[in-house]
């Protein structure tokens, strides 16, 4: 996959992201652009899903807030590094998501996306009755757990980067997918699955396996979030709003593209970024999203991506 | 033993309401195989148009429904060719988005409106007393209108021609289409039928439980679970689905912590979607 520009890119661009707010000392931009990653990471993974195997999840946020809580059960009770145990979290979340789509992925359409709602909502329970993980208060971590990474304040640096690294790797990941062989049985799905299943796909392992793998990404970064914040609790975790933007997001940039979401995602971000700050919209930010996500729904289901492919046909050889 | 006997009675009169709230659902699903998550939005509206009838223009509480049933039929007609009419047909994916920005737009404005604070609207009639326990008047009246409605919904599916025409188009569009039956309209008007129960449903869960802006989802989860259990498309199976879930939350209420009903609801929801995906009581589609 290296031999064609798009990888490079992908790099490139992260670097760029990377180095910016260290250049520049900008504490603010940096926190901007940190939030824009976590929702290009949540909304590239989101894309396997609706992007290239057509099936919504609504649910997707679990796997963030899940994750959140592994990773920093591990740090607080067990003082494991960051990154170990960010990773574990990974791990252990893709194997809970392989369990669970072997089981919810016999449904299909619309009654797997009901489905996803009923996970999201018993997981957000069952934790907020979860005795070890703090119940309804969650876990708040003390400040000397920042002290392997230097403390708090270099802490940040590194959630950061930690933080990008895992956006251009969900990227590559998305783009290293569509390429494979995996990836063109994904897309056969998407487009027609009793089709797909004729021609050989084994659609069930397909589909559960890229519904684990969809969640390993978000789940570590969770784990490196949720550090960053120092605090984990139901509410925040397991937002069924954020899941929907992620939606949003995904559908804004174009599904089934590899920039697409990533453009999607961080558009939107800077577009609530604004609508937050000025004050007669403050109000009205689900308004606006709502209008947004209905008006590409009905009229350009392509999102941006599919308007840049069709004024700029040559784009599709260098962005895909 | 008699708790036990009163627990039931009480998760039928609740179950019922759900019931009303699901059928809404369904009905939409039966017909054009869209699920509409504007659904808990358009009980909220419900719950508000209760709450506005009440403290606004001072009528009775019960007088709310009815108006409801009206103005969320307009709504619902409305809504059909402003969000629905163009995903029919289109990959379900679409009109799921499509009614969920609906959602996001009518939960944003009543956020704006009347922020997130809890309302609560008292209305009072003279209960039931029967030994130790009473069966309060509110949700006595809720579980008869519930089962009105339902009863006028019947007679409308099956004793009208508009009924008949939605029955049709249910189970074959197109050759409704081609029996000279204008499927479009048929489309829009068993959407504002459905959008019309949601928020009639709405208007009486809020005599029963104190509300917010956002109450509507927990309803609108039930509301799935019920069609779960009931069938999803099956009208009647929403009122016995209903009943079901009022009959597990009042047997399960004494015997465990309350916030573990709602685990042993979504495990139901997501165990039943998979176990019986038509539905438990999985009668002739209606």
């Amino acid at each position: 996959m290296w031999y064609r520009p798009f990888p490079w890119l992908i790099v490139g661009a992260a670097l760029v992201y990377a180095l910016l707010p260290y250049f520049t000392d900008n504490v603010q931009l940096r926190e901007s652009l940190l939030l824009a990653a976590i929702y290009i990471i949540l909304a590239s993974n989101l894309n396997l899903m609706i992007g290239y195997a057509g099936y919504v999840n609504f649910g997707n946020i679990v796997f963030f807030g899940l994750g959140g809580y592994v990773c920093l059960y591990l740090v607080n009770d067990f003082q494991w590094p960051l990154v170990l145990a960010a990773l574990v979290g990974g791990v252990a979340v893709s194997a809970v998501a392989l369990l669970f789509g072997l089981g919810i992925l016999r449904l299909r359409g619309a009654f797997f996306a009901l489905a996803t709602i009923g996970v999201n909502q018993a997981i957000a329970q069952l934790v907020t009755n979860f005795e070890p993980w703090g119940g309804a208060t969650g876990i708040y971590l003390s400040l000397d757990a920042y002290g392997p990474l230097g403390g708090p304040l270099q802490a940040l640096w590194i959630t950061y980067l930690l933080i990008v690294a895992l956006m251009a790797v969900s990227l590559l990941a998305s783009y290293a997918i569509r390429n494979s062989k995996f990836g063109l049985g994904l897309l056969a799905i998407g487009q027609n699955e009793d089709a797909a299943a004729v021609l050989g796909v084994p659609t069930p392992l397909y589909k559960a396996l890229i519904y684990s793998a969809s969640a390993f990404l978000p789940a570590v970064a969770g784990g490196i979030y949720f550090f960053k914040s120092g605090i984990i609790e139901p509410t925040s975790a397991f937002n069924l709003q954020t899941s929907i933007e992620a939606i949003v997001m995904v559908m804004l940039g174009g599904a089934g593209t590899i920039l697409g979401p990533a453009l999607g995602a961080f558009l939107y971000e800077e577009l609530r970024g604004y609508l937050l700050t000025a004050e007669t919209f403050s109000h009205f930010q689900l308004v606006i999203a709502g209008v947004l996500l209905l008006l590409i729904v009905q009229f350009v289901p392509g999102g941006l991506m599919g308007l840049i492919y069709r004024r700029l046909p040559r784009m599709r050889k260098i962005l895909e | 033993m008699i708790g036990i006997v009163a627990s039931i009675i009480d998760g039928v009169l609740i179950g019922s309401v759900y019931g009303l709230a699901a059928m809404g659902l369904t009905l939409i699903w039966g017909v054009m195989k869209v699920i509409n998550l504007a659904h808990g939005a358009i009980i909220m509206l419900g719950m508000f148009m209760l709450y506005l009838i009440v403290t606004a223009l001072g009528l009775p509480a019960y007088s709310a429904t009815p108006v409801m049933i009206a103005v969320g039929f307009v709504l619902g007609v409305a809504l059909y060719w402003i969000a629905v009419h163009r995903m029919i047909g289109r990959p379900e994916l679409m009109s799921l988005l499509a009614t969920f920005s609906v959602n996001m737009v009518l939960i944003g404005l009543g956020t704006a409106w009347w922020s997130t604070s809890p309302y609560n609207v008292p209305v009072s009639i003279a209960g039931v007393t029967w030994g130790r326990y009473t069966f309060t008047g509110t949700h006595i009246t809720a579980a008869i209108l519930a089962v009105l409605i339902a009863g006028l919904l019947y007679l409308l599916l099956y004793r009208t021609r508009v009924g008949k025409a939605i029955r049709a188009v249910a189970n074959n569009r197109d050759a409704a289409e081609l029996a000279g039956i204008p499927t479009t309209q048929v489309l829009s008007f068993a959407f504002g039928l459905g959008v019309a129960l949601a928020g009639a449903s709405g208007t009486l869960i809020a005599t029963l439980f104190p509300f917010t802006v956002l109450s509507g989802e927990a309803y609108q989860l039930k509301s799935f679970v019920v069609t779960v259990l009931g069938g999803l498309g099956n009208p009647a199976g929403a009122l016995l689905g209903g009943i079901a879930l009022g009959l597990i939350e009042g047997l399960a209420t004494p015997f465990m912590p309350v916030s573990w009903i709602p685990i042993v609801e979504f495990g139901l929801f997501v165990f039943c979607l998979i176990a019986f995906p038509r539905g438990i009581f999985a009668f002739s589609k209606a």
